[in-house]
């Protein structure tokens, strides 16, 4: 059997999808900024999928939503175009983030950190999440953006998003989220949330890998990264992705007719998983499950390195994650387990299974004894559990 | 950068086969208990190393025979990923067999070689070393509990990297064992700098008496030290065909040639090519030398290996 739970880094494009982008690769391929009827025909299309995109969030006419690349180019756009306006030209010199942004955005604030600008990363709590009143503590006159992610791709955390988006527009300071792990999973409304941008990505809800956007509210429009051709209208040049534009527009009008079910079908299927794994002794979770995602757990297994255990789900055919040293090629352990404060011992022992609306109970089921046995195997390899005589100094 | 950077494959894909095998199935895991070692007569050892707040920690047993010193049975239990844990294993069939004193000489490359399919291909890739680094150093501090020395003493243990406590011999060793040229191997081998980065350079939160990028230039002054003994600067491999000749014979009067003059003979240098990745040098035995039979193997060998030493690892010498 094959189970893939990794969505939060990836999903299954929709077969509707699929479908819904076919025409533009062989049929439909005019570039849709020249002047004949193969350009022409993919103009309804575009609008259409647009339209959906903005229903998605909730954006007015008036607004801008940009399509991008991905959401690394969103995040990048945001902070870099903010430098440039604000920072370089000595407006303003300080931006806010979380300790636990993608690195998209950390990467980013840290390159921006050494050209000059004054970064602050907001700490999170033991529940793993950024509280809205560390926003406001860290706000001075010279803060330029505040940008705080959604839902974090880890835990699957909510951030008080509402909360910090009023706080910023009381203070006048701009506001973007990182909404890549919200879409389809939790109401995203940016008229209700104070947001003046917002990422998303069309692979994390079942679109197409290579397709991204980025949300501008009316009048906050960017300084623009790519200069070109003016498509987009000025804003992003670039020929326009036809194919993944419509993809994308399909993918979200599906994420939102789905949104009811992944809160209640999917959200069942995952507390079936976490409750059962939790049965497991010496495991725990981070983050409380009201306070996250439908989809997402992330569980550590004392005793058990993730790539270890990533290995044993991997023969027996199961695709889930670990942010921890081995796996992702560096030797930091896990952020967020550092972040929340989790004892050192658990740094390298966290594993992130994340659902969607394809996963089946059956698969649930499978997952669960496929971990309990490695657990059991691990745990017998493992020095964690080892005898050791009477009196053995065990550290160093 | 180039082609096979860009997309990154999986690490998994670099691990060879018998890594594989030995995670799916380790040999020598499991625990030796006081009362085993007792029925054996043996003294049993029990020595950690690493922390699984590092990511890797392994724990070795070993009964030794305490009048031969030989370790009648090695196991070991490991906190860790795939690779420390085939690593951890190798390095406890590594040990079986052997004496305290010749198991302390196994070294990292020893453990990584053992777990190769073939022969010129690395068993991981290299950000894994530091896993057989591991386990070449829970072996010193197994040598050190049995020797009943304390491991500083028995290490002459300067620590350079805390978090990851790298010691400084270790890392002296690591770097010239594997010929390493970057902080980023040096890391990728022993995990040194991984962590707070302070050992790495000044400047860090903590100050050092020694720093990586000191040994690394240590490391590179005395490889340069071995050139200058040409009398050229440049690598060999830089050298002009004059430059090449008169280095190897300068190499040969220092080193070589009084020994054959002595015996009545002599030997002359004809030609220098390139060929592939090699230095071919053609040589001719004067005197004494052409007819002894010696000289095709016993003095061609030791000639050959002076010119290695002294100028490139790339040299042959072909008699004519
Ligand atoms: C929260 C978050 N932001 C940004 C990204 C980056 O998305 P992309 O790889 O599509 O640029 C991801 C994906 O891993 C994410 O989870």
């Amino acid at each position: 059997m094959r189970v893939y739970l990794d969505n939060n880094a990836t999903t299954i494009v929709d077969p509707h999808v699929f479908e819904a982008m076919e025409p533009f690769f062989v049929q439909k391929y005019g570039n849709p900024n020249s002047l004949h009827q193969f350009a022409s025909d993919t103009h309804k299309p575009l609008k259409e999928a647009m339209q959906k995109i903005y229903a998605g969030i909730n954006a007015s006419n008036e607004d801008s939503v940009v399509i991008t690349s991905c959401a690394t180019e969103s995040n990048n756009w945001v902070l870099k175009s903010i430098y440039f306006e604000y920072i370089l030209t000595g407006r303003k010199n300080h931006i806010i983030i979380s300790e636990v942004e993608h690195p998209s955005i950390i990467a980013t604030a840290k390159f921006l950190e050494s050209k000059g600008c004054k970064v602050t990363y907001l700490p999170i709590n033991n529940e793993g999440i950024v509280e809205a009143h560390t926003v406001r503590d860290f706000l001075t006159d010279k803060t330029a953006l505040v940008s705080i992610m959604w839902v974090n791709n880890e835990t699957g955390a909510i951030f008080p998003i509402e909360e910090i988006g009023e706080i910023c527009a009381a203070k006048g300071v701009l506001f973007h989220t990182d909404a890549v792990q919200a879409i389809g999973k939790v109401s995203v409304n940016v008229q209700k949330a104070n947001i003046d941008y917002l990422t998303m990505s069309a692979h994390k809800f079942h679109g197409p890998k290579g397709v991204g956007a980025l949300y501008m509210k009316k009048g906050k429009e960017l300084t623009p990264l790519l200069h070109g051709g003016a498509q987009m209208n000025g804003l992003r040049s670039g020929t326009l992705n036809v194919a993944g534009i419509v993809g994308m527009g399909k993918a979200m009008e599906q994420a939102i007719d789905a949104l009811d079910f992944e809160m209640s079908e999917v959200k069942e299927l995952r507390d079936r998983l976490e409750d059962a794994l939790l049965e497991i002794p010496d495991t725990f979770v981070v983050t409380p499950r009201t306070k996250r995602s439908p989809n997402t757990i992330l569980i550590s297994f004392r005793g058990i390195e993730g790539e270890s255990m990533l290995w044993d789900l991997n023969r027996a055919g199961i695709a889930a994650s670990t942010g921890s040293a081995c796996a992702s090629e560096d030797l930091e352990s896990n952020p967020v387990m550092e972040a929340i404060g989790a004892e050192a011992d658990l740094a390298h022992t966290a594993i992130r299974f994340s659902l969607s609306r394809y996963t089946t109970g059956e698969e649930i089921d499978y997952t669960i004894e496929v971990v309990k046995n490695a657990v059991n195997r691990l745990r017998t390899i493992s020095s964690s559990y080892a005898y050791a005589p009477e009196g053995h100094e065990s550290k160093l | 950068m180039g082609i096979d950077s860009l997309i990154g494959g999986t690490i998994w894909d670099e691990y060879s086969q018998k890594v594989c095998e030995l995670m799916n199935n380790p040999q020598n895991m499991g625990e030796i208990t006081q009362e085993q070692a007792d029925a054996m007569g043996a003294k049993l050892i029990v020595a950690d190393f690493g922390a699984e707040s590092c990511g890797d920690a392994v724990r070795l047993y070993w009964a030794v025979d305490p009048k031969t010193d030989v370790i009648l049975e090695s196991k070991f239990k490991s906190f860790g990923c795939g690779t420390a844990i085939a690593s951890s294993d190798t390095m406890a069939s590594l040990c079986k067999g052997k004496t305290v004193d010749e198991a302390i000489k196994i070294t990292n490359i020893d453990v990584e070689k053992a777990m190769r399919d073939t022969p010129d291909v690395p068993a991981v890739p290299a950000q894994k070393m530091h896993c057989s680094v591991m386990a070449y150093d829970v072996i010193k501090k197994a040598a050190s509990l049995y020797k009943g020395v304390d491991i500083a003493s028995f290490e002459n243990e300067i620590i350079v990297c805390e978090c990851a406590r790298v010691s400084l011999s270790t890392l002296r060793e690591v770097i010239r064992l594997n010929d390493l040229t970057t902080i980023e191997q040096i890391t990728d081998y022993t995990k040194a700098g991984a962590f707070c980065k302070s050992c790495i350079r000044p400047g860090g939160h903590e100050a050092k008496d020694i720093y990586l990028v000191d040994l690394l230039a240590e490391y590179e002054k005395e490889k340069l030290g071995k050139l200058a003994d040409s009398g050229y600067d440049a690598p060999f491999a830089q050298m002009t065909i004059v430059q090449r000749l008169k280095s190897v014979d300068k190499v040969i009067d220092e080193n070589i040639r009084q020994m054959l003059v002595m015996d009545g003979g002599n030997i002359e240098i004809l030609d220098i090519k390139e060929n592939g990745s090699h230095f071919d040098i053609y040589i001719r035995y004067l005197g004494a030398c052409s007819g002894c039979a010696s000289s095709s193997t016993g003095t061609l060998f030791a000639i050959e290996s002076i010119l290695k030493d002294k100028l490139d690892q790339n040299i042959r010498v072909i008699p004519i």
